[in-house]
């Protein structure tokens, strides 16, 4: 086996790279570890009831929620979450698009459906919940008619206010009117829709824990009800934990929808601040 | 003599705002022959863009035939392609480049390697094949012009419009797309009507260059240009007869602007 | 010469300043119809039994109710709680937001830092909260009110953060280059570039908090509107549930309307191009 000599020179761009990611790794992790470490600390060090060591919880996150429990409470509360998300969005841009087009439908319909927008969402579920019962369905049409309103009337408002040089464009061109609907008047409301859709995401969250919690006896929210009125306390934080990581996961997905549906939108306003 | 490509007659166009109606176009007249580059100026407000709408199909006019190719324009022809002023705001940012280019081709009834050559052979016309992948707004004004005359250039249209195109452009980029347009129109033959402010782009580019009056608009004179079919930036333009149409040009666009020329009455 | 031909269209008649008026009028006609379409779907619903009238009852009777409850003292008290730990609410999540979104937007190390924080806690919803809110407060106002300031907090802290980020460079130069103090630009640059969007977190906080605060009524018996409408639930008045359910929805549009005024006029000079609006 030969020797390699000192000619040999490394590429220099690969130690920046991982410098880079490393600093990177360090910020994200860096004040999360310092406050898991001073809350750790805390609370052994004084007999705090309502905060378990950040040990205790990791402790009872795995116990609770890492077998049986996932598939009997947490898996369908999200495939709630889900389907209701799904239909919330389908329907209020479907909607959406035929009231906003349509000019006397829209200045028929959208001044009711402010107002329904401007009712808080979780004032509907004792309403809801006598009329279709205290079941599974329940939950699912709370979510929907709390949640549609902000992609519904995004979505009227991002289809009626196209761009006129873009529509001449298209009528020049003599584009057929699903082109139209296709390549102009859905892209171009594309941001206005998807800022309906984030808020549509929190208010289903919302109804989700709330219509699950006191109108219930099964799903993720029940549970930590469940474990507050049981002083299972590090059991409790784990399902708020647990929680948070749905939250952060719609998060997540929402923000790769949005940046590759938005794409180009976001370029445009890069573009305009240089 | 050739029939007419276009026939403007009588065109009348008259708005109503609510302090009254505003007579835009009272009577504009014109024809444009196969393969013709005509040029229209006129002063500022004088109704080009809406002469132009009317003649794309996109406005109604108050009164007055306008025929492409023998055929009364109720709405947009399908052959007819028009470039507007405002790029930034007539291409779609959600395509790219050559998507573009491509939509008004969607509903043609093409194979897709027809829709692809047309397509490349447009983007190579205005120099913009490197380019395809892009987005509109990651390209300058100047090129973003480029990407809608290709639009229009693939559409095949019989004619083609184009409204102020340069205004919004910088005069170095101005002129490389002036020649651009002449390119097009000798080595395709395409007919084009175009609309400017600028006297010197109008007699630079057009065969024939037609003034309009002040408002309500009428055809204050039809110019026939007599400089060479091959033109450049620096030699035309030092032209003696270049000085002298476009000095005479001029003098109409100030006539028109104090409202001096007498609209003939037969 | 050529014929004049007969004309495509012909002038429609003349129209005066009416035109624009006339098309006010529309809007608000059809709007007002389809509130009263709206209502006679409600008053038909559960008279002709497709609803349960027992759970549903009609408009007319809801409305009777309403304007019942606006003569009763009791339900102005309840408005008045409800109003009350909104704007309590409200007031700490602005005045935190302010403080810690202004120190972190202006020192790039600290928003780098507290990024993945944020990231991870903003999006919990402050709901989750409740059971521990109970917990270490009981049935009282301060657990509603670490609801409502959990989530409004956010909606004001993080447009505080987008609009201490977006003074405009070429500004900032300017003022650098002309010598102004770090204070000075605070003011007089950073302030009012950053007030519209404090505006818009405003805004839209304000939604949150009162979305919050009546949620918190109804589940943790604080009282106020939420808990008026659950002790009728229970009490099966189910006029009266609808009629606060209008209430609520009415304070909804009421505080919109309010901080949109507000906003539209901090945004009359500012021509930023907005951030993304997030509940």
């Amino acid at each position: 086996m030969t020797l390699y000599t000192s000619t040999i020179v490394t590429p220099r761009p690969r130690p920046r790279a991982w410098a880079k990611f490393g600093e990177s790794v360090a910020y994200a992790l860096g004040l999360p570890i310092i406050l898991l470490t001073i809350w750790g600390v805390w609370s052994s060090v004084s007999a705090a009831p309502y905060f378990p060591s950040p040990v205790v919880i990791f402790e009872a996150f795995i116990d609770t929620w890492v077998g049986p429990s996932f598939f009997e409470d947490v898996l369908p509360s999200l495939g709630r979450l889900a389907i209701g998300i799904v239909l919330a969005v389908v329907l209020g841009i479907a909607a959406g698009t035929v009231i906003g087009l349509v000019r006397w439908l829209r200045e028929l319909l959208e001044p009711i459906f402010e107002f329904f927008r401007a009712v808080p969402p979780p004032v509907l579920i004792p309403i809801v919940a006598v009329l279709v019962g205290a079941n599974d369905l329940m939950k699912l049409v709370v979510i929907v008619t709390g949640a549609i309103w902000p992609v519904l009337l995004n979505t009227i408002e991002g289809v009626r206010a196209t761009d006129s040089v873009m529509t001449e464009t298209a009528r020049s061109f003599a584009l057929t009117p699903s082109e139209r609907l296709r390549f102009l008047v859905l892209p171009a409301a594309s941001p206005r829709i998807m800022t309906g859709v984030r808020q549509c995401l929190s208010i289903a969250l919302i109804l989700m824990v709330i219509s699950e919690m006191f109108f219930s006896s099964s799903g993720l929210g029940y549970q930590i009800v469940y474990f507050q009125r049981n002083y299972l306390i590090a059991e409790m934080w784990s399902g708020i934990v647990l929680l948070g990581l749905i939250g952060v996961l719609l998060a997540v997905i929402f923000g790769f929808v949005e940046r590759r549906v938005l794409r180009w939108y976001h370029g445009i306003k890069e573009v305009e601040r240089a | 003599m050739p029939e007419a490509l276009l026939k403007v007659q009588n065109l009348k166009k008259v708005y109503e705002s609510s302090t009254g109606s505003v007579e835009a176009i009272g009577d504009i007249s014109f024809t444009m022959g196969r393969g013709e580059l005509v040029c229209i100026v006129g002063p500022s407000g004088c109704g080009k863009t809406t002469l132009l709408k009317c003649i794309a199909g996109l406005l109604r006019p108050t009164s007055g035939v306008i025929e492409l190719d023998g055929k009364k324009v109720a709405g947009p022809p399908p052959n007819m392609a028009l470039v507007f002023q405002e790029y930034g705001r007539s291409l779609y940012p959600w395509l790219t480049v050559r998507g573009n280019v491509e939509l008004p081709l969607k509903h043609k009834k093409l194979t897709r390697d027809e829709r692809d050559r047309l397509i490349d052979d447009a983007l190579v016309a205005v120099g913009l094949d490197h380019a395809a992948k892009s987005y509109p707004w990651q390209l300058s004004g100047g090129m973003q012009q480029r990407v809608a005359i290709a639009r229009a250039v693939a559409y095949q249209p019989e004619v083609l419009i184009m409204d102020e195109p340069f205004a919004a452009v910088d005069a170095q980029t101005r002129a490389d797309l002036e020649d651009l347009v002449r390119a097009l129109h000798r080595d395709r033959g395409m007919s084009i009507l175009f609309v400017t402010h600028d006297i010197d782009e109008s007699v630079y580019l057009g065969e024939r260059v037609v003034v309009l009056s002040k408002s309500p608009t009428w055809v204050q004179e039809d110019l026939a240009i007599d400089l060479a079919p091959e033109r450049d930036q620096i030699t035309t333009r030092a032209l003696p007869r270049f000085t002298e149409l476009r000095t005479h040009v001029y003098e109409q666009i100030q006539r028109a602007k104090r409202g001096e020329a007498v609209r003939p009455t037969s | 010469m050529a014929t004049v031909d007969a004309p495509l269209i012909v002038t429609s008649p003349p129209r005066r300043r009416s035109r624009r008026t006339g098309r006010t009028l529309r809007k608000v006609g059809l709007g007002l119809a389809g509130i009263a379409g709206f209502l006679l779907t409600w008053q038909l619903l559960p008279t002709l039994g497709i609803v349960n009238p027992a759970y549903f009852p009609t408009a007319t009777d809801t409305i009777a109710q309403l304007s019942l409850m606006l003569g009763d003292l009791e339900f102005w008290r309840n408005v008045g709680r409800t109003m009350t730990s909104w704007a309590i609410g409200l007031v700490i999540a602005t005045v935190l937001a302010v403080i810690l979104g202004t120190i972190i937007g202006l020192v790039p190390f600290l928003r780098r830092a507290t990024h993945s924080t944020v990231e991870f806690l903003r999006p919990i919803p402050s709901v989750a909260l409740i059971p521990l809110a109970i917990l270490m407060y009981g049935y009282q106002l301060q657990a509603a009110l670490l609801i409502i300031v959990f989530a409004s907090f956010w909606q004001v802290f993080i447009q505080v953060l987008y609009g201490v980020a977006d003074v405009d460079a070429v500004a900032r130069d300017t003022a650098r280059s002309f010598g102004l103090s770090r204070g000075s630009r605070i003011v007089n640059l950073v302030l009012p570039t950053a007030l519209p969007y404090l505006m818009t977190g405003l805004r839209l906080a304000a939604t949150v908090a009162l979305i919050l605060a009546i949620t918190a009524e109804m589940f943790i018996s604080i009282p106020g509107l939420g808990r008026a409408i659950m002790l009728a639930r229970d009490a099966g008045q189910w006029t009266t549930v609808y009629a606060l359910v209008i209430v609520t929805g009415v304070l909804g549009l009421l505080i919109n309307l309010v901080f949109r005024a507000i906003e539209r006029r901090s945004l009359s000079w500012h021509q930023s191009v907005r951030g993304e609006e997030v509940l």
